[in-house]
């Protein structure tokens, strides 16, 4: 049976597109909203809100442990949870590239509405486009979100204070080595996948058990190490982690030591870096294990008074270093 | 956290009381060493110093400008292990040259290439061969696989380089003093330690193949300490896990079949002979040098450079007047900044005050 692929004619806005959106979107994320197909998505927001906007362009679009439409939604829900906010609802914007197999399109709006259904986001506006063949690469998405804030005051670096207890949600680098693997086709035998999961659920046992988060990032391009050098200048305070400390599977450090890479630098699309006070931490850490997508969390480090503005390394042999932001690109279009 | 182990042979390399200066000369040693923090855990009087071991960064500037005329050549496709890709040539880079049109494509094995080649028969393809006597035994099976496959529009930029050769210039040079070196334990698992008695019988130096983890480098530093301790100048294995006293024969012999020993050009120690590795007559098909015939002209470094220094070992990174200020990971101005094994960038990445 020959394929059906994404034609320019589904960009047209005439017929195609409509089909594209009537049997391929809609029966998918059929919420009202975005069933009355508007130009804009009308929608009632009780509270402060968050609002957050993301691209990605991810090769290839499908890999070990998920998706571009997994990522998306995860990448969008993942910024909202760093900052403490119930995601409500998503939009997503589809570049398609002539060609494109529209079995995989739907694949990845299925990955897509499971991924929405979980976290209990609505996508409630979106748009396609088509570009010509070799303009693209398959299919990127664009999705901005809308989040209630639940946490007052909201998580902020400016409430880091010495002696906080520095947090990871779980072993890093996974979804950098297995993009990777699914692109260059190699560490076939390590059987690893991306960790690229939405976090709100776990972010909101946290909440909901009364703890005040002060600060969270999401470890994404640049990994654990940019985060921490991030979230170090922002404050004015030294963020210290013990490298024996942070999980990384033996699967990833195997890869890293391949290929010259330094695990805390891989990008992670389903880890919380999370900052809380020494009193909670060991609260904390119980919460955050006792939900699956915490499981293997772990305390890595604290907040010291000095050097200021600094993100330190104590290594396995005792050593220190500073671990400074990434500079150039490990490895491109991950997410 | 310090575990026991290591806190014990740290003491006793303090004990020894040895007063030393020990080079490396390979690019994942140095990055080891910076990424944990080792030097500052060793004794005042033990000082680490990195020497030409980073393979992109031993590349020549007109070998650099080679690659990129190539990939500037119509109906050229550059396969590349990745650090090349940002190493400033003269004018350009690879990566400037493939965002305004030219090809490059980033591979993470030579046998990428024949894939590569095949994907693309229209146009040509050159894998940029670097690196040490690591990479070489795989190079030369790819381009033995090619000349079975009859694949034609494959050939390879040989800039591989011995290191040997290197350290053997670099101590007649006597610019740095030195009391001894980790040897390289990739390198030794396929040459086998044998070739480094020299430093031994010729300088009188001892050596230790290392492995790569910090517990690695620090035994082997130890060991290093020993003898100098002793007075003895012995060349022992540390890292015998991997490495044997005659090395790998299957390794030696691909590399043995494809290529023969020639002069090499490296950058900070000039021409050396017998220190690269050129196609045998059997294989020259397959040299891009006799397939394009490209002339490069006025190769030139950037003024005030020091990554010739740097790879002598006679500069430290930090010594440098562009380190962490004209030249940065972002913007590179010479291949030690750029490339993951370089001195210049492990230091910038790891070793800056705390």
């Amino acid at each position: 049976m020959k394929k059906e692929i994404i034609t320019l004619a589904h960009g047209s806005g005439g017929k195609p597109t409509q089909d594209l959106i009537e049997n391929h979107i809609l029966p998918r994320f059929g919420n009202p909203a975005l069933k009355q197909l508007l130009d804009s998505a009308l929608l009632e927001c009780p509270g402060r809100i968050a609002f957050t906007s993301d691209a990605f362009t991810v090769r290839p679009i499908f890999f070990p442990g998920g998706d571009i439409g997994k990522l998306a939604v995860s990448g969008s829900v993942n910024d909202l949870a760093a900052l403490a906010a119930e995601p409500l609802f998503l939009s997503a914007s589809f570049i398609l590239e002539e060609g494109l197999e529209i079995g995989e399109l739907d694949e990845v709006l299925e990955s897509m509405s499971k991924t929405c259904a979980e976290t209990g986001i609505a996508l409630v506006t979106g748009d396609t486009k088509v570009v010509e063949k070799g303009a693209g690469d398959k299919l990127y998405i664009a999705s901005s979100a809308i989040g209630i804030r639940r946490q007052n005051p909201d998580p902020h670096p400016s409430l880091i204070s010495p002696g906080d207890a520095i947090l990871i949600t779980g072993p890093v680098g996974d979804h950098e080595i297995a993009v990777l693997q699914a692109r260059e086709h190699f560490f076939r035998e390590l059987e690893l996948e991306s960790d690229c999961a939405p976090l709100w659920p776990l972010i909101k046992s946290l909440l909901a058990a009364g703890l005040k988060v002060k600060a969270m990032r999401d470890p994404t391009r640049g990994g654990l190490a940019t985060v921490l050098a991030e979230l170090a200048r922002a404050s004015r305070l030294c963020l210290q982690i013990e490298e024996s400390r942070v999980p990384v599977k033996s699967s990833v450090l195997a890869a890293c030591e391949m290929l010259g890479l330094d695990p805390l630098y891989l990008a992670c699309e389903g880890r919380m870096v999370i900052i809380v006070s020494e009193e909670s931490a060991q609260e904390a850490l119980t919460i955050l294990r006792a939900h699956p997508l915490g499981a293997q969390a772990a305390i890595i480090g604290e907040v010291l008074e000095k050097p200021e503005g600094r993100a330190l390394l104590s290594t396995r042999i005792g050593g220190r270093r500073i671990l400074a932001p990434l500079s150039g690109e490990q490895l491109p279009r991950i997410c | 956290m310090l575990s026991l182990e290591t806190n014990k042979v740290l003491e006793s390399i303090a004990k020894m009381d040895v007063s030393a200066h020990f080079m490396e000369v390979c690019g994942t040693h140095t990055v080891s060493i910076a990424r944990s923090g080792l030097k500052k855990l060793l004794p005042e009087s033990i000082k680490l110093i990195s020497g030409p071991g980073c393979p992109v960064c031993v590349t020549s500037q007109s070998d650099i400008d080679y690659a990129i005329a190539l990939a500037r050549q119509p109906g050229v496709i550059v396969a590349t292990f990745g650090d090349m890709v940002r190493v400033p040539g003269t004018e350009t880079s690879l990566l400037e040259t493939k965002a305004s049109g030219g090809k490059v494509e980033v591979v993470y094995s030579p046998l990428d290439s024949l894939n590569l080649a095949e994907a693309h028969p229209r146009e040509q393809v050159v894998f940029l061969a670097v690196g040490f006597e690591t990479t070489a035994p795989l190079i030369a099976r790819t381009v033995q696989l090619a000349k079975a496959k009859g694949i034609s529009n494959l050939s390879f930029l040989i800039m591989h380089k011995l290191i040997p050769p290197a350290m053997r210039q670099l101590l007649q040079m006597k610019e740095v003093k030195l009391d001894g070196f980790l040897l390289p334990g990739h390198v030794c698992a396929v040459i086998g330690s044998r070739p480094f008695l020299f430093l031994k019988e010729e300088f009188g130096l001892p050596g230790v193949v290392a492995g790569f983890e910090a517990e690695d480098i620090l035994l082997a530093l130890f060991m290093l300490a020993q003898q100098k301790k002793e007075g003895r100048a012995e060349i022992e294995i540390q890292y015998r896990r991997v490495v044997r006293q005659e090395g790998n024969p299957n390794a030696l012999k691909a590399m043995e079949e494809v290529f023969e020993v020639g002069e090499a050009e490296w950058r900070g120690l000039g021409i050396i002979p017998h220190s690269g590795l050129v196609l045998r007559q059997s294989f020259s098909d397959f040299d891009a040098r006799n397939r394009f015939s490209l002339e490069i002209k006025d190769s030139r470094e950037y003024p005030l450079c020091g990554c010739g220094e740097v790879l002598r070992g006679v500069l430290a990174p930090q010594e440098c007047p562009l380190f962490g200020t004209v030249c940065t990971p972002d913007s590179p101005v010479g291949p030690c900044m750029v490339s993951s094994e370089g001195s210049c960038a492990a230091a910038f990445h790891y070793e800056r005050e705390t």
